[in-house]
């Protein structure tokens, strides 16, 4: 509680014991009664009559203020002091607990979001001093010690740590760190000492990029807020003048009906004319929304992109790098000719599960010593998966056949690599059934040893990522892929897609999302989702795009709505999940303040309910709006992890 | 041009909605928010007309809030 909030606690404190002593006074002394009751009235609203009064001067009518000091001084008029009181009092109550609930939640937000690094070590003229971050340049030396959040993007000069990204990503994983690697700002070193050059500028540095963009996103407001805004601007005059009817006429037209029932009934209509629940909760809620799914690794651009999410028909995924891992890795060793051979000689089972393991690594090996001095990805990935050291010595009568493979000469044997063609050319009988993916043949001294077959490999989580993606309402699964057809069909099967479009350009990946997006229905929406490295464009025409592995990739973070820290596709339901959750709170908030005070409205027209019911109608339904909006920042799963 | 502000003692979320309608009335503003959660205020304007709108901003808050404070962020 600040300041404010106490004097205004206090006042409420006096002015509650005033009025309990007006109540309880002597009843024969009608004046002193009046007297008690006007100064608690006068110590609670001092500053809402001042206000309206100031505001009326300036031409502003239809405010808070205005309506609770009209509705107050009318109670008073007909004789209701305790109820007028009571009204004020209450309001304040009301006025008191929303600062300081909004208060709390602009805190615990904050809190939420606070990646902030406080100073950063740097190492000048042989001393390290602590400055603050901003005062940093790029190429100054850091050091960071366990426990400490990293200041800076830099990259390792010395030292071995486990980094704790969970602030960023929502991974709770710690991820290694060594000589040569980069490290992010907003991370935090766990356990080793670790020193850095800096390569990015605080303001440039990814904390600074994602605070930014975290703070920015509720300015892009939902349908649901511009909706809220539009209807507090006719709600209030329209139940205003309302009241003034109520007031005037049916004492006029109908026979026997007194004045002041229907003053009070009007006035009743004058508490509940506020649209403050409304106008509190909905941007609550979304900002809540978007602190919570920060935490979880998924950045919102905008309160509007939530609506759009929820609203999802269409999904389309990029393949390389969005639902596969866009590393090239060795998928199959398949020792096929030295099976069929060894079998023939020995009459052992063709698939001896023995045997083919030793063929196998004997293959591996063989191959991964030809391809030993290429640096072609698919060498690497052979040499990767053999894992050993290489001894080049035994290597001799390197030749490299241009586009079809390598010959050499390998502990004596004379070792060919290659794909079909080569075979083919060297007239070697070789497996041509159809395999997906890059596929590499060995041939030794003429007879054919097997093939190797390398691929790109599916997310470990994709597959469930689908399953879930479609089960939560969206209506169709399209995957848009620059890939060759067999390659594309197999990762769309393998994932259950529904639909798949391959061999793309990027220029045919924006014409086809288009005519996906005519297929949406007319409230439907359409997402990509994509690795935002080569399909900005793409990104840019859906309804909503959303980037894969934005931690470190400005780029990601620059093309898409909606940023995906890590690489998880199973993070996509997740976003859809939350985004659900976050239009419910919303919707629930919108038909319950409005409900409720269309109810009270038409009680009290009736002059069925008080005056109470109508404070009820205008501080509780607030207090109930902002305690439910509280729900969007808590995310299942949603915990924070210390180290010391 | 944009300029961000922080607007100390922002308190009611309906007094937000109605500064922001307000600034994006004023000549030569292209797009204003007025955020009530961060309490901030970003004007994005033409150059040569932002210290006239700052101005007349300020002059809307104090009117509509006059206990809220426009600070330069």
């Amino acid at each position: 509680m600040n300041k404010n909030m106490k004097k205004r606690l206090a006042r409420i404190i006096i002015s509650t014991v005033l009025l309990i002593i007006a109540v309880i006074i002597d009843v024969e002394n009608e004046w002193l009664k009046i007297t008690f009751y006007l100064l608690s009235y006068l110590i609670v609203g001092y500053d809402v009559l001042l206000r309206a009064g100031r505001n009326i001067i300036r031409g502003k009518v239809f405010d808070e203020n205005f309506l609770m000091s009209l509705a107050t001084i009318g109670a008073m008029f007909i004789r209701e002091y305790a109820e007028g009181l009571a009204v004020m009092l209450l309001y304040q109550i009301g006025e008191l607990f929303q600062s300081y609930s909004v208060n709390k939640s602009r805190k615990s937000i904050a809190d939420l979001m606070d990646i902030r690094p406080d100073y950063a070590n740097v190492k000048r003229n042989q001393q390290v001093i602590q400055v603050n971050p901003d005062e940093v340049k790029v190429g100054d030396i850091i050091v960071i010690k366990p426990g400490e959040r990293i200041p800076l993007d830099g990259v390792v000069v010395e030292g071995i740590s486990y980094i704790d990204t969970s602030a960023l990503t929502g991974e709770s994983v710690p991820r290694e760190v060594g000589q040569g690697q980069e490290i992010l700002s907003g991370c935090i070193n766990v356990n080793g000492l670790i020193t850095a050059e800096v390569t990015r500028e605080y303001e440039e540095s990814t904390v600074s990029k994602i605070l930014d963009l975290t703070e920015n996103a509720s300015n892009k407001k939902s349908q649901s807020e511009q909706f809220i805004t539009r209807f507090a601007r006719y709600y209030t005059p329209i139940v205003v003048i309302l009241a003034l009817l109520l007031a005037i006429i049916p004492p006029l037209l109908i026979e026997g009906a007194s004045f002041g029932d229907w003053t009070y009934r009007a006035l009743s209509f004058l508490v509940v004319s506020c649209p403050c629940a409304l106008v509190i909760s909905i941007p609550l809620t979304f900002f809540s929304g978007i602190g919570g799914a920060s935490k979880k690794g998924i950045l919102v651009k905008g309160s509007n992109y939530f609506e759009v999410l929820a609203r999802t028909e269409i999904m389309a995924f990029d393949k390389t790098g969005t639902l596969t891992k866009g590393v090239f890795e060795v998928q199959e060793v398949n020792p096929i000719g030295m099976l069929k051979k060894s079998s023939i000689a020995s009459g052992l089972e063709e698939n001896n599960i023995d045997k083919k393991r030793e063929f196998s690594e004997e293959l591996l090996e063989l191959t991964a010593y030809v391809e030993s001095f290429s640096n072609h990805p698919i060498s690497q990935s052979i040499r990767k998966a053999y894992g050993r050291d290489i001894n080049q010595n035994q290597v001799s009568e390197v030749e490299e056949i241009a586009g079809q493979g390598i010959e050499a000469v390998v502990s004596g044997k004379k070792v060919l690599v290659g794909n079909g063609k080569l075979m083919r050319l060297k007239k070697i009988a070789y497996y041509e059934g159809e395999l997906l993916g890059t596929v590499v043949h060995v041939a030794v001294d003429g007879d054919y040893y097997g093939y190797i077959l390398i691929a790109d490999e599916l997310k470990l989580d994709a597959v469930g990522a689908i399953k879930e993606i479609k089960a939560s309402n969206i209506k169709e699964t399209v995957m848009l892929t620059g890939d060759n057809k067999t390659v594309g069909k197999m990762v769309a099967d393998r994932l259950g897609l529904d639909k798949v479009y391959t061999e793309l350009l990027p220029a045919d990946k924006v014409a086809k999302l288009e005519e996906l997006i005519s297929q949406t229905s007319q409230k439907g929406k359409l997402a990509y989702v994509g690795d935002g490295i080569n399909d900005a464009p793409v990104l840019a025409r859906a309804d909503v795009g959303i980037a894969m592995g934005g931690l470190g990739s400005d780029a990601a973070i620059e093309a898409a709505d909606v940023v995906i820290m890590t690489d998880e596709p199973s993070k996509i339901p997740e976003a859809i999940r939350i985004s659900k959750k976050i239009i419910g709170i919303a919707n629930q908030n919108i038909a319950f303040a409005i409900g409720v005070k269309t109810i009270i409205l038409i009680l009290s027209a009736l002059g069925i309910t008080n005056l109470w019911m109508a404070i009820f109608g205008d501080v509780g339904v607030t207090i109930i709006a902002v305690i439910n909006s509280f729900r969007a920042l808590k995310i299942k799963g949603n915990i924070k992890k210390s180290y010391v | 041009m944009k300029k961000k502000f922080n607007l100390e003692g922002l308190g009611c979320a309906n007094c937000a909605a109605k500064m922001e309608t307000a600034i994006n009335k004023l000549d030569g503003v292209k797009e204003a928010t007025v955020n009530f959660m961060t309490q901030k205020l970003v004007i994005d304007g033409d150059d040569e007309k932002m210290a006239e709108i700052i101005k007349e901003a300020q002059k809307i808050i104090r009117k509509i809030e006059p206990d809220t404070r426009m600070v330069k962020a």
